[in-house]
């Protein structure tokens, strides 16, 4: 399939699951949907670099509340519209990631999964004490009184845009993975010094793969402040990003688009279901159990699985 | 410099030096599993709060010190790692999956023993006692507050004892070897997957002592072990992946750094000071201070 | 599952128009951290508000309904929280929603309330409602109107009782939101009576030694230390004050922790003479004269399931945010939100913990965070703390039960 009928097909498909606000009353639903879509954006993002490229990035929730913070700031400058923020927030962590991309050039392998962690902490510290965003005191972010471009909720918009975001992210992961750029980047995975050797540009193949990456997971955080209405540095930052959108790739298979969003709709799914039927200590148990249960049984991935059982009945 | 800014100063390394003591034994077992084994395993500070439960379980119980008793309930510690790695090792290494799996698996792992003890635990914040944790000496205007001293001098017996295990056994030399050529190892007649297996365990040991040094400093509860994961894995790399000598420098220049900051900048920017220094070591020396 | 509860759901919505709306049990929902960073404090709520639903169902529940709750895990998670509540609401179908414990998973849920015209009971956070004005929002904490200033109002006034009136103050606390807001309020009552700032920091949570903090603040001298932090920075200042041997004339203020057994008999002496808020004290128990019944209990069950084994700071006010609910549910014979809120907002209720009336803004109608001083603290042992003897409340006047021993270094001798 080419890239542009993939892309249109996507679109399509997101425009459909967002005419669902139409007829769906029910807001739980959105609002699951939004936190599991949320997920699909982040390991779409984190495979893009760490799937295609073999770059471990440990600080998605860094890119994640770069995002979320630049929201903050428009908020509280001039009460920025909602598509101007996911821009702005968009570019921002884009750029971040293009400066993350410079470390690729001394730090390899765990080094460099361990400097953007380091990074992630040195960027809390930093929001900590910026008291313009709230500081360690949180920011609050409030919902406009009319909701715009014709939703009858808050939420119903917040979800759109989160559809949208994750077309965006499948889209671009699928250009990335079938260009001429997804086959430098390989071939940069599997021997980066062969690559370098035979003449593929890596240092800017690497950059343009984290500045994707970056803007992406950045996209993501954008609408986080409104969703949540108040925002504070140990839940932008929460673990659990970082956690999830290396756990979801893992889980559906790191070689194309389609395993991180089935990992990411897998393990969001059960994540979201199980906080709300077991109600005690139990469901993080369960959650903590299905993760290993999961990595040992799919070792190369649902999509791992998949193509074996395909090769076999050939 | 006035007396009193000299007597500021020379406190602010001796309690820099005692916190980087205490770091060096919480992030001794990751030098070993992560370090010299590839092993990711981000569930290591859960352990270390298990440690930290065990031995305050029996402090509380029965007034034995918690310290003695991590070192005595060590072999449990080393049984439970000898375990987790065969179920890592099943599951993954035979596989020849890459060590990224595991951390997924880790992350689980992190999960259920959190919730493990809150269930049997509860979720109330408990701190062992003994003589020293309210007793403090101070020698010449310098502060040496017990319940760090005792920390410090325990984790520097246990690293010095790790670094000397693992150079001058045939044992320890495996251990190492295994980080650089399985093969020359195997046709030595080791098999190296018994040599992970034990040295893993080893560090998971030595996860149980932290956790015994942490419930003597502070009081704990479940969740707590998920503020060490960044510092422990900074420690591990800031020495030097898999050098013992390297960690323990590593855990006193973050102690001392974070110690002079909290002391003459602001304490809000200790984390930023310590990681900035592990980006900038990465930076020019990219494979830490000792890193072969 | 799912189509059994909405068809459940459905059923219940028909009855209710019907008489035998009797027949149907009360639905009341939140979330609450069970798990995670706050889960020590989710539990013990947890406990207290049971209690409350057994002891009215014991009574044949309320308008004859029984109550029952609904309630899930937010793992002190603030992102999960708005979908909790929309389940609760959505698929659930509660008739009553009240909020998890603190600042953190109260907020996010109060856009959802206002969406839907909820009324909101809600569980120690310190000022959500401030930004959002929302009319149908309540606070059990007795922080009073202006929560950040009424919660470090009485700290500043024993300071400012003393002779000579102290000129210098030292304020430092953690990097999080309730310590943050506290040190907002106290700067408010600093600027307010002249007094110098001579050291304003935070520190990160999870800061393993205290020490040279406080060796920076000893640095300068200060009259006054003022701290607000959460429970292990607060064992661990502590800690690092009776190391470093802190010469100030009044220590603490905003800690959180001490409230709680836990705490109380780890540090033991090393307490004496620290100045704290409470919500409670053996002491005044007279001006509480229903609460020993419902510690009692709760007391039994918290030993059985790990958490606080007193009780005395949060519990009380779980039991007495439901007492409040169930009063407005009897008297506006429904559930009627407009109503319910309409009435709380014009009642002065009876409860567990005294008379409690609500404020415009949905916050206590007068601050009554007590002030006390620990001393005479032998050992570590719980039963220092089961009765009266080892609290001094110096604030507010009524129920002031003696004056302040300073300086703080004296009371440790």
């Amino acid at each position: 399939m080419r890239n542009r009928t993939f892309t249109a097909l996507v679109f399509v498909s997101a425009f459909a699951l967002i005419g669902a606000t139409l007829l769906v009353k029910n807001e739980f639903y959105f609002q699951a949907a939004y936190t599991v879509l949320q997920f699909v954006v982040l390991a779409t993002a984190w495979n893009i670099l760490g799937g295609y490229t073999g770059y471990v990035n440990f600080g998605t929730a860094a890119f994640f509340a770069i995002g979320a913070y630049s929201t903050v700031v428009l908020y509280n400058a001039f009460k920025a519209p909602l598509p101007l923020s996911i821009l702005a927030g968009t570019i921002v962590a884009g750029l971040a990631g293009l400066g993350v991309g410079y470390l690729t050039l001394r730090l390899r392998g765990v080094f460099f999964a361990i400097a953007t962690l380091a990074l992630s902490v040195v960027l809390y510290t930093f929001v900590v004490n910026w008291d313009y965003v709230g500081g360690a005191r949180g920011a609050y972010v409030l919902a406009p009184r009319e909701v715009p471009f014709g939703f009858s909720r808050y939420t119903h918009l917040l979800y759109a845009a989160m559809v949208l975001m994750a077309a965006t992210a499948l889209a671009v992961a699928r250009a990335v993975e079938t260009s001429k750029l997804g086959r430098g980047l390989a071939a940069i995975r599997d021997d980066e010094l062969a690559a370098e050797a035979s003449g593929v540009p890596t240092l800017r193949l690497k950059l343009v793969s984290t500045t994707l990456s970056g803007a992406l997971m950045g996209m993501a955080g954008t609408t986080f402040p409104c969703y949540l209405s108040f925002v504070e540095p140990s839940s932008a930052f929460s673990l659990n990003y970082a956690v999830n959108s290396i756990a979801m790739p893992l889980i559906g298979g790191m070689m194309s688009w389609l395993g991180p969003l089935i990992g990411a709709l897998l393990l969001g799914i059960v994540q979201q279901v199980v906080q709300v039927s077991v109600r005690s200590e139990w469901n993080l148990l369960i959650v903590g159990a299905l993760l290993v249960v999961f990595v040992t049984l799919a070792p190369n991935g649902i999509m791992g699985w998949v193509s074996a059982w395909r090769r076999k009945r050939i | 410099m006035e007396a009193a800014s000299i007597e500021l100063f020379v406190n602010a390394i001796v309690a820099g030096l005692l916190l980087g003591g205490f770091y060096a034994a919480v992030s001794v077992g990751i030098s070993i599993s992560f370090g010299m084994l590839d092993v990711v395993n981000i569930a290591h500070p859960a352990f270390i709060i298990l440690g930290s439960y065990i031995a305050y379980t029996v402090n509380a119980r029965f007034g034995f010190d918690p310290i003695l008793t991590s070192v005595v309930l060590s072999p449990l510690f080393f049984a439970l790692g000898l375990l987790l790695y065969r179920i890592y090792y099943l599951c993954f290494e035979k596989r020849g999956q890459e060590s990224l799996r595991g951390l997924a698996f880790f992350f689980g792992v992190l999960f259920i023993t959190e919730v493990t003890l809150v269930l049997i635990f509860g979720v109330d914040y408990v701190q062992a006692r003994t003589a020293y944790t309210d007793a403090t000496e101070r020698i010449a205007g310098i502060d040496f507050p017990l319940r760090l001293v005792v920390p410090f001098f325990v984790s520097l017996a246990m690293v010095i004892g790790l670094q000397f295990f693992l150079t001058r056994t045939f044992f320890g030399r495996a251990v190492l070897a295994v980080a650089q050529d399985q093969l020359a190892l195997r046709l030595m007649g080791v098999d190296p997957v018994r040599v992970k297996g034990l040295a893993f365990a080893l560090s998971i040991a030595t996860a149980g002592v932290a956790g015994a040094l942490l419930i003597v400093i502070l009081p704990v509860q479940p969740s707590i072990g998920r503020e060490y994961i960044g510092l422990v894995f900074a420690v591990c790399v800031l020495g030097g992946m898999g050098s013992i000598w390297g960690t323990l420098v590593g855990a006193l220049v973050l102690g001392t750094a974070e110690s002079f900051t909290a002391t003459f900048f602001g304490p809000s920017w200790a984390p930023a000071v310590s990681f900035g220094l592990l980006l900038a070591t990465l930076a020019f020396r990219p494979a830490g201070l000792f890193g072969r | 599952m799912k189509f059994r509860s909405m068809l459940a759901a459905a059923l219940g919505a028909i009855a209710f128009s019907t008489t035998v709306a009797a027949q149907q049990p009360l639905k009341i929902g939140f979330g609450m951290s069970l798990t995670g960073a706050l889960a020590g404090n989710g539990k013990a709520a947890l406990i207290a508000m049971e209690q409350w639903r057994d002891d009215v169902n014991a009574k044949g529940g309320i308008l004859g309904r029984k109550v029952e709750y609904v309630y899930y895990d937010d793992q002190t998670q603030p992102a999960s929280v708005p979908a909790l509540y929309t389940k609760l609401m959505d698929v659930d179908k509660v008739d009553i929603v009240v909020s998890g414990y603190g600042t953190a998973v109260i907020a996010p849920a109060i856009p959802v309330m206002m969406q839907r015209n909820m009324c909101f009971m809600t569980l120690f956070g310190l000022n959500p409602n401030g930004k959002f004005n929302y009319d149908k929002y309540f606070q059990i904490m007795p922080a009073g109107p202006q929560p950040g200033v009424g919660w470090t109002q009485s700290f500043f006034d024993v300071a400012m009782a003393m002779n000579p009136k102290p000129k210098t103050v030292a304020i430092v606390g953690a990097d999080a939101e309730y310590p943050h807001n506290a040190l907002d309020g106290a700067r408010v009552h600093i600027k307010k009576h002249g007094l110098k700032i001579v050291y304003d920091k935070t520190y990160p949570p999870n800061t393993v030694d205290y020490a040279p903090i406080v060796r920076a603040i000893q640095a300068t001298n200060p009259d006054l230390v003022y701290v607000a932090s959460y429970p292990p920075d607060t064992a661990g200042m502590i800690r690092a004050a009776n190391e470093v041997g802190l010469k100030t004339r009044m220590f603490g203020g905003g800690m959180v922790g001490l409230q709680y057994a836990s705490l109380r008999t780890q540090l033991g002496p090393l307490l004496n003479g620290v100045v704290n808020y409470e919500m409670y004290a053996p002491e005044v128990s007279k001006k509480f004269p229903f609460l020993e019944k419902i510690i009692g209990k709760y007391q039994e069950r918290a030993v059985k399931e790990g958490v606080d084994p007193l009780g005395y700071y949060l519990p009380p006010y779980a039991y007495a945010m439901m007492e409040v609910l169930g009063q407005a549910i009897t008297a506006t014979k429904g559930t009627d939100q407009a109503k319910l809120a309409e009435y709380i907002h014009k009642t002065t209720f009876d409860t567990v913990v005294g008379k409690v009336a609500f404020a415009k803004n949905g916050e206590w109608a007068s601050s009554r965070v007590l002030m006390v001083q620990f001393g005479g603290i032998k050992g570590n042992s719980l039963d220092e703390w089961k009765g009266p003897g080892r609290i001094t409340v110096l604030g507010p006047s009524e129920y002031k039960t003696g004056n302040v021993r300073a300086p703080f270094q004296d009371n440790r001798k």
